[in-house]
């Protein structure tokens, strides 16, 4: 199937997202996602940060669709063209979305574990505006211990839902979810059941703010002081390829890797998360390679950088400034 | 006198009981239907008679259940939405409390047609007692043979429960209220798939109104072509309409599609005009979602046409100048209202009833009502009747489920027609209707 995204066209299997399809092209058309995550069945479809105008359904029906819609949950039609980056409304809207995102959001950057790994500071640098409007105040919840090794802040959730489909598919007990609702809505454990099982610390890492963070690497350190580094063990819950996050010779924190879009490649265990502190638990594979914000690897440098000059010139030719200019 | 096929017997003494209903006619679509007639032949008619849904959107009924997917050996279900929750709309609770049978023969009508071998009609919490009523006629249903095994020595066997919901609005919308029903918390699904592929329990499923089945039995007895003489163009047959507000005789009304709003509002056979000789000011025509519309353009459109009671003349001239007939929930307001404080009671509303599913809407409907609520307080500035635009703007169609509309609608319908209102309360930095204010005030939740 063909599809069209801002401009540059590709060939896809049936059954893909217009989300998918953009990430093939690449990051240069790639709509922003808070709550999608391709290895969690049914994610997507709640933050609408990945909202694109969909300006011909088919080549069979080209009627445009009436509203934007969440790339990550449409599939493509043969012949379909959508707008993304070339889109001034899909801006605009995405925009307000990003304003939505903080309006209960506390915002406290220099005390969250997240900050520098944060996908919500990473989308209100590039789409969000530079002030608040929003002048009330924001929700406020006390801190929860989700057993030994992880916290909830609640304040800082976006609800995204990540968090509920990994305790859904990957943990076998489920007694975490959702409570209340509306901008009452909030994740629980249900009277403060902790998750304990093998795979519950993921939740960490699908976390795309600082609402679910690893206790063991509170306060520890900023992230952008510590140094990534690919390593892998023997295991035998999981693949054992993780990530260290160290200082100097210390493993300040584990986590598993994750790919240019910031997902984790393989989910681990809670052994490798949390237990495995020393580096002779750990072979060395050598220093984390691709940075999130710089993920044009060498042998596709040429071909990407023409994606940009192509949708840069339509941006111009609409006559709006180059939005997507990336740190 | 207009003509009445659904209420029509309502004032007839325990017209509720099995007995009164079918000595006055009841159950003669279902003999008509399995008896006479195939499946397809009573879509075939419901297509003809033009029925449109009467849960809000108005889409074609007889279209809809030719959607529906008809795998081999997977169960169908049709499933009545009886969760009635827009404010200003009370029709479909009139109609089962009155006559529940009228909604069980529909029911069994209409599951002939589709091919469903179970029913559901799903009812709002608030509404327990109405549930008990439908329950009570369901047993008289069963215990006749109406339901049950081989209903009319027909080999058509049919099962129909109710289901009490948990008194949610979301609920209401067809996809949250499936959810529920299979007893998970009420979130609208990401759609597609919709319903009429993968509904309950992921089988093919139609969701419609009660109303919308009540009118099958009309349809099938007098055959969709009559039905179709009633009305005006795609606008056929009756609609109830729920009449509240300040208006002289607030009731539940069924109407021709197609009376003037003129007629209905100061008509003796309807409203009866606005009471304490007070004068019309606004209406909001079919439930609180739809846009509020000033005297001038209720009761004439822009062009100066008189407006009708029918689908398309309310929606004519789009949002700019017209509204929508919606669920029927028609909300006279008079010239003492303040527009400013309703739709900050509407407003209210959607923030409370939001599921949390989706930014826009979980966001954006607790920021309107503080907003709102400073209008109320005297301490808003005209900036933020801008900033209340915008944010509705920013809502509106970038939502899962249309509640994000909902709610968006009525914030730029009462800007757009009575900005004036807010402006001035900005400007003098007072709010002077105070009727119900210290009440509302102790109910807010901002
Ligand atoms: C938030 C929301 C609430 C709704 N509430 C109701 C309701 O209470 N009753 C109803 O019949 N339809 C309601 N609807 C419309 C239903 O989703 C659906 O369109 C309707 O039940 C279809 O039936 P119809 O085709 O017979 O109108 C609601 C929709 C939304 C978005
Ligand atoms: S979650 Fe992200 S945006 Fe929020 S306080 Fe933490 S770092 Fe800042
Ligand atoms: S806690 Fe984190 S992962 Fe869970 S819903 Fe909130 S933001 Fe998403
Ligand atoms: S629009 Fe509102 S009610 Fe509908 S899914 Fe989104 S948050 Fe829930
Ligand atoms: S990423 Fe698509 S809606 Fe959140």
């Amino acid at each position: 199937m063909k599809v069209t995204i801002d401009g540059i066209t590709i060939d896809v299997p049936k059954g893909t997202t217009i989300l998918q399809a953009a990430r093939m092209i690449g990051p240069e058309v790639a709509p922003p996602t808070m709550c999608y995550y391709s290895k969690l069945k049914t994610s997507g479809g709640y933050c609408r940060t990945c909202i694109v105008k969909v300006t011909q359904g088919s080549a069979a029906n080209p009627t445009p669709m009436p509203k934007p819609v969440a790339s990550c949950r449409t599939e493509v039609m043969d012949g379909m063209v959508v707008e993304n980056t070339i889109n001034k409304d899909v801006l605009e809207a995405r925009k307000g979305v990003v304003e939505f995102l903080l309006v209960n959001h506390p915002l406290d950057c220099p005390v969250c574990d997240q900050a520098g790994e944060c996908s919500l500071q990473d989308l209100g640098y590039e789409h969000g505006a530079a002030t608040s409007r929003y002048e009330f105040p924001r929700r406020e919840f006390e801190r929860i211990d989700i057993g030994k090794y992880v916290q909830l802040h609640m304040n800082r959730c976006i609800m995204c839902f990540r968090c509920v489909k990994v305790a859904d598919q990957l943990t076998e007990k489920r007694v975490h979810g959702v409570m209340h609702r509306g901008d009452a809505a909030e994740i629980s454990t249900y009277i403060e059941n902790v998750i304990e099982n093998d795979f519950s610390g993921n939740v960490i890492d699908v976390c795309p703010v600082g609402a679910l963070t690893d206790k063991t690497f509170r306060f520890k350190s900023r992230v952008w002081f510590t140094k990534p580094v690919d390593a892998s063990c023997d295991c035998k819950k999981c693949s054992g390829k993780v990530r260290l996050w160290m200082k100097g010779e210390d493993v300040l924190r584990v986590t598993a890797r994750k790919d240019q879009w910031g997902e984790a490649e393989e989910f681990i265990c809670n052994e490798c998360r949390f237990d495995k502190k020393k580096t002779s638990d750990w072979k060395i594979e050598g220093p984390t390679k691709v940075d999130r914000h710089s993920v044009i690897s060498q042998n596709h440098y040429n071909h990407l950088n023409e994606l940009k000059v192509q949708v840069l010139k339509q941006q111009k030719a609409l006559g709006f400034m180059d939005i997507n200019k990336r740190p | 006198m207009g003509r009445k096929l659904l209420i029509h017997n309502d004032h007839i003494p325990n017209i509720h009981t099995l007995d009164v209903y079918r000595a006055h006619g009841g159950y003669a679509s279902v003999e008509k239907a399995l008896k006479i007639m195939q499946p397809d032949q009573v879509t075939e008619e419901v297509k003809k008679s033009g029925l449109r849904g009467r849960g809000g959107a108005g889409f074609p009924t007889g279209m809809k259940w030719s959607f529906l997917a008809k795998p081999e050996g997977v169960p169908r279900y049709l499933v009545c939405n009886a969760d009635e929750s827009e404010p200003g709309t009370f029709k479909d609770r009139y109609l089962m409390e009155k006559i529940p049978h009228a909604l069980i023969e529909g029911m069994i009508t209409s599951s002939f047609a589709l091919g469903a071998k179970q029913s559901y009609i799903y009812i709002r919490g608030e509404y327990f007692y109405v549930a008990r009523i439908l329950e009570a006629a369901i047993a008289e249903a069963y215990a006749a043979g109406w339901l049950g095994k081989n209903i009319l020595g027909t080999d058509f066997s049919h099962d129909c429960s109710v289901q009490v919901g948990g008194g949610a609005y979301i609920c209401g919308e067809e996809t949250a209220l499936l959810e529920s029903l299979e007893g998970k918390r009420g979130n609208p699904r990401i759609k597609p798939p919709f319903p009429a592929v993968a509904g309950l329990w992921g089988c093919p499923t139609v969701v419609n109104n009660v109303e919308t089945i009540a009118a099958v039995v009309p349809i099938v007895n007098m055959g969709g072509e009559e039905y179709a003489k009633i009305g005006v163009g795609k606008s056929t047959g009756t609609k109830l309409i729920s009449a509240s507000g300040h208006i002289n005789k607030p009731g539940v009304y069924e109407i021709e599609l197609g009376i003037t709003v003129e007629e209905f509002i100061y008509g003796e056979e309807y409203c009866g005009g606005i009471r304490n000789g007070k004068k019309l000011k606004a209406v909001v025509a079919g439930g609180s979602s739809v846009p509020i519309l000033p005297t001038e353009l209720i009761l004439k459109t822009a062009k100066g046409e008189p407006r009708l009671m029918t689908y398309e003349s309310l929606s004519d001239g789009g949002f700019q100048t017209g509204t929508m007939l919606g669920s029927g929930g028609f909300i006279a307001m008079d010239e003492d209202t303040s527009i400013v404080k309703n739709l900050f009671t509407f407003s209210r509303f959607y923030h409370h009833e939001s599921c949390g599913q989706c930014s826009p809407c979980r966001e954006g409907t607790g920021w309107i009502e503080k907003i709102l609520k400073k209008f109320l307080d005297g301490t808003a500035n005209e900036s933020d009747v801008d900033l209340l635009w915008d944010i509705q703007s920013k809502i509106e169609g970038k939502t899962i489920c249309p509640l994000g509309e909902a709610a968006a609608w009525p914030v730029a319908a009462a800007i757009r027609h009575f900005k004036h209102e807010f402006l001035e309360i900005a400007r003098n930095k007072k709010f002077t209707d105070i009727s119900h204010y210290d009440r509302l005030n102790k109910l807010a939740r901002v």
